[in-house]
């Protein structure tokens, strides 16, 4: 069962930060839509165009949202920055979609750390993002930038379809970056113009300390794709890592340096992980021990 | 060709995909934004399938909607070896039609269970499980007595039909709705001979039969 702590203990820079609540395109012939963040219900309401309202079921008050991304935003607390930016959002020759939410019974930070690793890509998305016999990660480089944020670069692999639009396999670049503790997000060779790349967003909401909700956002560029295609591959590829990310025990992260045993490919991981204990975040996680 | 109005994380419309892939039959996938964008309750799709539901196969023209009705279709058509749906035994041939009926149930129950707990589908998440738990326990019953008579399929033949490939998707996708399979072990056993059809191929959340063991089992039986 998932542990609940009362609010009281959630760590300030998740409850004064924004969350991913829904996806907006989820109220078509609909205006209201039932959540969960942090352990508490919410009810979102469109009340009316681009307008909503959000309420916490226990106490009945209104909390703070935002609409950006094609998302709908919360927060528990007083938000102490704005909403993550997205550079290429601006971009025009890009494709800008949410991937579809869905629902991973895990701790959302499995879910970044899963979205980080790069080794099991031939075992679990098989002729898509890895194949074998190319299994190896090649080492690259991962470390805190100025602002905080942890940045994996340097990073390639093998893949035979690495979207969508690839025409076989090619050496794909990556760059991994964690911008908070729950939002990831990773840039990609684009297989027709491999000097620019694609990003993906993942937003992960966190319902409980056992439970999340995956928001996908995709910044594809246009040339040789179509919308309907981009959500098609996001959704086949997280389906994929699903049951695996279901079935890791436990459920919430292990902070514990002795907790789980790293290789080199793992080196993201174990900053990420070293980065949430040095912010002190616990939320979805088993503490290390003092 | 034929073209295949499709969702990737539907079970119905991979059974479709897996039966073509088996008898080895060319088609083109039309991707449908099922969720988040509803398509297939989209204007155009609905003068397409006014049930507004996936699969639907349009084949030069002929619009076919219901992916058991599809599989027959298919069988018919396709299926040289005349063994996937035998139209000259009617015992058999009744049997199939009743379990491809008893798939229908575990759509409304098992798959129901799935879209609640992956894609907040607003079911009576309880009451799917129940439901799919009775009738696991009804199939895993008969899987085992068929067993006990030296069957390895759904209905009593030595090679499997479409019932076996109707039944099969939301069986094996049971435990994305919460929905364990490990009291039923003669379900287990069936999932994998499935899983050794040849031209067998996976979906998203479903995992291919370990290699080694397929080529043990051929040098085997060499």
């Amino acid at each position: 069962m998932a542990m609940q702590r009362s609010q009281i203990e959630l760590e300030h820079e998740l409850r004064d930060d924004w969350h991913v609540i829904a996806d907006i395109e989820s109220f078509a012939g609909s205006d209201r839509c039932r959540t969960r963040l942090f352990g508490v219900d919410l009810i979102a309401t469109k009340t009316e165009e681009a307008m909503y309202e959000v309420t916490r079921q226990d106490t009945g008050k209104a909390i703070e949202w935002a609409a950006r991304y094609g998302f709908l935003w919360a927060s528990l607390g007083t938000p102490a920055r704005d909403i993550v930016d997205i550079p290429e959002a601006r971009e025009s020759d890009r494709y800008l979609v949410t991937g579809g939410s869905i629902a991973v019974n895990v701790s959302g930070l499995r879910l970044v750390e899963n979205f980080l690793d790069m080794g099991h890509f031939p075992f679990i998305h098989t002729d898509y993002l890895g194949v074998e016999p190319h299994t190896e990660v090649p080492p690259y480089k991962v470390e805190i930038s100025a602002d905080d944020e942890i940045w994996a670069t340097d990073c390639s692999f093998f893949q035979p379809v690495a979207s969508p639009t690839a025409k076989g396999g090619f050496m794909v670049d990556y760059i991994y970056r964690v911008i908070r503790a729950y939002t990831v997000s990773l840039y990609k060779s684009n297989p027709t113009q491999q000097d620019r790349m694609d990003s993906i967003y993942l937003f992960v909401q966190p319902v409980d300390e056992e439970n999340c909700v995956a928001h996908p956002f995709l910044c594809y560029l246009k040339d040789g794709m179509d919308e309907a295609t981009v959500r098609w591959f996001m959704q086949l590829i997280f389906a994929q890592d699903k049951p695996i990310l279901e079935n890791q025990f436990p459920k919430r992260l292990p902070l514990d340096p002795r907790a789980e045993t790293p290789i080199r490919a793992d080196a993201s991981s174990v900053l990420y992980r070293r980065w949430l204990r040095s912010h002190k975040i616990s939320y979805g996680a088993i503490a290390a021990a003092d | 060709m034929i073209k295949l109005y499709d969702y990737e994380l539907s079970g119905n419309c991979y059974k479709l995909r897996l039966f073509m892939n088996i008898l080895d039959v060319e088609y083109e996938p039309v991707a449908i934004d099922f969720y988040p964008g509803k398509e297939h309750k989209s204007e155009w799709f609905l003068k397409i399938n006014p049930l507004g539901q996936l699969p639907v196969l349009n084949d030069d023209g002929f619009v076919l909607r219901d992916a058991q009705a599809i599989l027959v279709y298919l069988a018919s058509k396709f299926d040289r070896s005349g063994k996937w749906y035998p139209t000259d035994q009617p015992e058999l041939l009744g049997a199939i039609n009743q379990w491809m009926a008893f798939s229908d149930g575990i759509t409304s129950t098992s798959s129901a269970a799935r879209l609640h707990d992956g894609l907040f589908y607003d079911f009576d998440i309880e009451a799917c499980r129940a439901g799919a738990h009775r009738l696991f326990r009804i199939l895993d019953e008969h899987l085992w007595f068929e067993e006990k008579q030296g069957n390895s399929w759904l209905c009593s033949a030595d090679h499997p039909t479409i019932a076996d490939i109707a039944c099969f998707p939301y069986v094996i996708l049971s435990e994305e709705g919460g929905i364990s399979r490990q009291d039923y072990p003669a379900i287990r056993r069936w999932t994998d001979r499935v899983k050794r059809i040849p031209g067998f191929m996976v979906m998203s959340g479903v995992f291919p039969a370990g290699p080694a063991f397929k080529q043990q089992n051929q040098e085997m039986s060499a």
